[in-house]
């Protein structure tokens, strides 16, 4: 069982590089149990790196990422995703020639096959009953807000304690916004914790009890939503009060 | 025989040929669609592959010479050989990902296909230095039982060859299709980064494609023999270099255009000599090849635009 002390992610002075090119810069971050936590930034700036240094694609040059206490920078992506960590990919990336159901079967490729799958599928096909009627379906023929859902689905189906997300709201009507921010604080009232890039500050905002502003690779803000919303650097750059770059 | 008999027979030598053919292809394309590297040395894979059946059915005793056998004999000789030769290639093909391409993993640009080339030649020079340069007989355990269909005769091996491919490549679809590690081999194909991410282990992928490449190969290898009753160093170029076509024109990377591509070439191939002459078999083959390129240049088979990022 998850203790109950200490974060359940922790970054630690962490730094990446593609080749020369430096990204994190000494970064810190702690996503405590059961917490939503937005990473606010602008392009590119290193938030998908972020997701990627969670997930083991991409590795720390130095520094150190902890899951629930333990050193997990070394490990490779299956051991991280069999401790618990599930990624919502940017872009959705579903399996685009399988179907979704085959699609929901990936996000559980690393448990063992048992009777909590099919309640885990039933638990899938409650949240969006829209995937549950698209299930024989290619995964590429469904509308963006439809894959997003089953991207979405796919991560629940690992059964994850941290999901990962990167722009869940991209490339989405406002409807579907809405619906997938409203899933989100579902999924994290059931007890899974959430560590959300997003670009769309303000929804983010709305639903995060803490966020992390990233600027070309370093933290340079974080707080309780809340306090970050009444920010007036926040408010400029990210919540659309005034249209000028943010000055660094 | 008349002149529908002549086709119906090259028919059935062409349906023969494709069955080849297409274990041969299911090869190039099940690596191709995981690492999008054309493997060369799945050439000499097969040629290999003739020979570790060839030892195997003398180890069963059954040398070229020997009286043929018959009824539950023949099928587990058969039967045995054909696993014998299935594994012995597969581990095969797995050793040559292992030793000389999992180095090459991170590497851009055509060094890991230029080193499938080399691979294809250290194989080929190994079995001529060590078992030499002329053609080896194969032994024939199949009874001369043959069947006449109209004018055309139907043998037994004829039958094996179709019977053989058929229940391999329906395994193979099985495998691909149902199973939880097919799955991980589909979704590694459509998004290696995001099956990584969902914790499928890619290299347990790529060594599985490069197994079940190999084995069919190796299948492939001791049809060969059984069919043509013989087997050489040299087998594999021809063989090889068909049935990768045959690939390409079902569709590279896709499992049932690797089976379409391997049969029209085997049917191309026989029809082809009977039209015009065996010697054009091969500019027939490639100029087909050339036209279904120039019009679908994804092959018969093949999804317009790769989807990858
Ligand atoms: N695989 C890679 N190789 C080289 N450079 C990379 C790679 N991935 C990302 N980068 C670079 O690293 C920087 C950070 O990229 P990252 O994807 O983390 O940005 P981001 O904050 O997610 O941006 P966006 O909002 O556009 O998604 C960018 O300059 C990007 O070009
Ligand atoms: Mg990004």
């Amino acid at each position: 069982m998850q203790r109950e002390a200490g974060e359940l992610l922790e970054f630690r002075d962490v730094n990446t590089h593609y080749g020369d090119l430096h990204v994190l810069k000494n970064v810190n971050y702690a996503i405590g149990r059961g917490e939503i936590v937005a990473l606010l930034g602008g392009n590119a700036c290193g938030k998908s790196t972020t997701m990627k240094t969670i997930m083991g694609v991409v590795r720390p040059t130095t520094g150190s990422v902890l899951f629930d206490g333990a050193a997990i920078e070394r490990l490779p992506t299956a051991e991280r995703v069999r401790r618990g960590i599930a990624p919502v990919l940017e872009a959705r990336r579903l399996f685009p020639r399988m179907t979704v159901l085959e699609n929901l079967e990936m996000g559980a490729y690393t448990r063992k096959r048992g009777a909590d799958l099919a309640a885990d599928l039933d638990r899938v096909y409650e949240l969006f009953p829209r995937v549950k009627e698209r299930r024989t379906q290619l995964a590429g023929t469904l509308s963006g807000g439809e894959q997003q859902m089953v991207a979405i689905g796919r991560a629940l189906m690992a059964h994850p304690r941290l999901i990962c997300m990167d722009e869940p709201s991209m490339g989405l009507s406002p409807l579907y916004v809405e619906q997938v921010f409203d899933i989100i604080q579902q999924i994290n009232r059931q007890g899974t914790t959430i560590f959300m890039v997003e670009q769309n500050a303000a929804m983010a905002l709305s639903i995060a009890h803490r966020a992390y502003v990233l600027q070309t690779g370093q933290v340079v803000l974080s707080g309780g939503a809340a306090e970050l919303r009444e920010n007036p650097a926040i408010r400029e750059a990210y919540l659309g009060e005034l249209q000028v770059a943010p000055t660094a | 025989m008349t002149t529908a008999d002549v086709y119906l027979q090259q028919c059935i030598n062409g349906l023969s040929l494709g069955a080849m053919y297409a274990l041969l292809a299911l090869g190039f394309t099940l690596v191709y669609g995981i690492l999008e590297l054309i493997n060369f040395a799945h050439f000499n894979v097969f040629m290999v592959g003739s020979f570790v059946g060839l030892g195997t059915l003398s180890l069963f005793g059954v040398v070229p010479g020997a009286a043929s056998l018959s009824g539950f004999m023949l099928a587990a000789v058969l039967l045995g050989t054909l696993l014998v030769t299935m594994v012995t290639s597969g581990a095969l093909g797995v050793a040559i990902e292992r030793i000389a391409l999992r180095p090459l993993r991170d590497v851009r640009g055509p060094a890991a296909m230029i080193t499938t080339i080399g691979v294809s030649y250290v194989l080929f020079n190994l079995v001529l230095l060590v078992l030499g340069a002329d053609s080896k007989n194969f032994p024939t355990p199949l009874p001369s039982v043959s069947f006449a269909i109209g004018g055309a005769v139907l043998r037994l091996r004829e039958i094996l060859i179709w019977a053989v491919s058929l229940v391999l490549m329906g395994l193979l679809t099985w495998f691909v299709q149902f199973t939880r590690m097919g799955r991980a081999m589909r979704a590694t194909a459509q998004d290696p980064e995001a099956a990584r991410m969902m914790g499928v282990e890619v290299d347990r992928v790529i060594i599985m494609a490069f197994f079940l490449g190999s084995a069919l190969a190796g299948a492939g290898g001791l049809m060969f023999g059984l069919y043509y009753n013989f087997t050489s160093y040299i087998i594999g170029f021809t063989a090889g270099l068909r049935a990768f076509t045959a690939a390409v024109l079902g569709g590279i990377g896709n499992v049932p255009g690797a089976m379409l591509g391997g049969l029209i070439i085997g049917l191309v191939e026989a029809m082809g000599g009977q039209l015009i002459s065996a010697s054009w078999a091969d500019v027939i083959i490639f100029s087909i090849l050339v036209l279904v390129l120039v019009f679908r240049p994804s092959g018969l088979l093949g999804r317009v635009a790769p989807n990858k990022s």
